[in-house]
């Protein structure tokens, strides 16, 4: 059974359902459940917001070291060096997002253009 | 902190509602509006219809999770591997929820609001709302995220629209650079909107030991590395603070 298994209009949103709405939604209602009657500041959540921090932090790595479409087209140290030098900007700018970003993206987009002529 | 114990009037609570809307003109709003441009023409590549997309933006909802039932429908997965695929990469929305909540609500607040709110829980309005929760009555912290969260499916909804219309157009590096908004944005807004020093050690962690972890169990490494980086990170604080004391 793959998104493509059946020819009906709604296999396709059958398919989204089950395998992303489900594993995601499933996540977010047991999130719901534990948080229970826990106190805003409640030492626990200290840890809990740790470990979801450091999980994001994961997914940003994951994206910019193993990318999917587009970016992977890309070369890894360009992509590193616009992180690091767009985070160093944004850090130095006393967290100004939009600097930080325009920094890496400029560097992203000079160093592919250069890199490949395309 | 603002704590408020008279009932939270219909007047109160729309105009929280309509603040929530107004986070639509913040820089936020509109870079995560960019990287749905990218994510828009990833979806159209793997041979997603309009329809089929913006399903996928309201019922899934974390960009992550999206980029990876994508990435499984491209690779022709079955539909448990699609599940299993998905299921991982979401773990860390539980976590995310249950820090939120607890700020989120009121004494009268039902849980059948939090179990529908939590739905829209994804990086982008977990930490505008975390930032902004300060500044808004206890009471009416679920209307501003009611409003925040309707901007942001609203916006993100028509910003597929306006994608497909054009992607076709859109030079690889245009989108490359527009998918790579994505990390940019949610590394800086997560460093900012980090509260203590152990959630800025848990980000460290949880960067450095993603390739370490992709090395050695790949299917699992986010979790892995956010599991182990988090854990480290909260210990490590806890010790500081212990040997201080």
């Amino acid at each position: 059974m793959t998104f493509t298994s059946y020819d009906t209009w709604w296999w396709p949103f059958l398919f989204i359902l089950l395998g992303g709405w489900l594993p995601t939604g499933m996540w977010r209602y047991l999130g719901v459940y534990f948080a229970g009657d826990i106190d805003e500041n409640a030492q626990v959540l200290v840890f809990v917001r740790a470990i979801a921090t450091a999980l994001v932090a994961a997914v940003i790595a994951k994206l910019v070291l193993y990318p999917d479409g587009a970016l992977a087209q890309s070369a890894l140290i360009l992509r590193l060096a616009a992180v690091v030098i767009g985070f160093v900007i944004y850090h130095v700018s006393r967290g100004k997002v939009w600097l930080g970003v325009l920094t890496a993206e400029a560097i992203f987009i000079v160093g592919n253009y250069w890199h490949t002529g395309t | 902190m603002i704590e408020t114990n008279e009932n939270s009037s219909p007047n109160k609570t729309r105009y929280w509602f309509l603040r929530g809307l107004l986070c639509l003109f913040s820089m936020p709003v509109l870079i995560l509006n960019g990287a749905f441009i990218g994510f828009s023409s990833l979806a159209r590549e793997a041979g997603f219809t309009l329809i089929e997309t913006q399903f996928m933006v309201a019922t899934v909802w974390a960009l992550p999770s999206k980029v990876v039932l994508i990435g499984a429908v491209m690779s022709k997965s079955t539909l448990l591997a699609t599940f299993l695929a998905v299921c991982l990469s979401a773990v860390r929305l539980m976590p995310m929820v249950v820090a939120i909540v607890p700020e989120m609500r009121a004494a009268k607040t039902r849980k059948i609001t939090l179990y529908i709110l939590s739905h829209f829980v994804a990086v982008t309005a977990w930490v505008m709302a975390l930032e902004r929760f300060k500044n808004v009555p206890r009471d009416d912290r679920t209307s501003f995220f009611a409003g925040l969260v309707c901007v942001l499916l609203i916006s993100n909804l028509a910003m597929v629209y306006l994608t497909f219309q054009v992607a076709e157009d859109m030079p690889p590096l245009l989108s490359a650079a527009l998918v790579f908004l994505t990390p940019l944005y949610f590394l800086f807004s997560l460093w900012g909107s980090a509260r203590e020093r152990a959630s800025h050690y848990a980000m460290f962690a949880g960067l450095v030991f993603t390739p370490l972890c992709h090395s050695i169990m790949p299917q699992i490494d986010i979790l892995g590395a956010g599991i182990a980086g988090g854990a480290l990170a909260y210990f490590i604080v806890r010790q500081q603070g212990a040997s201080k004391s």
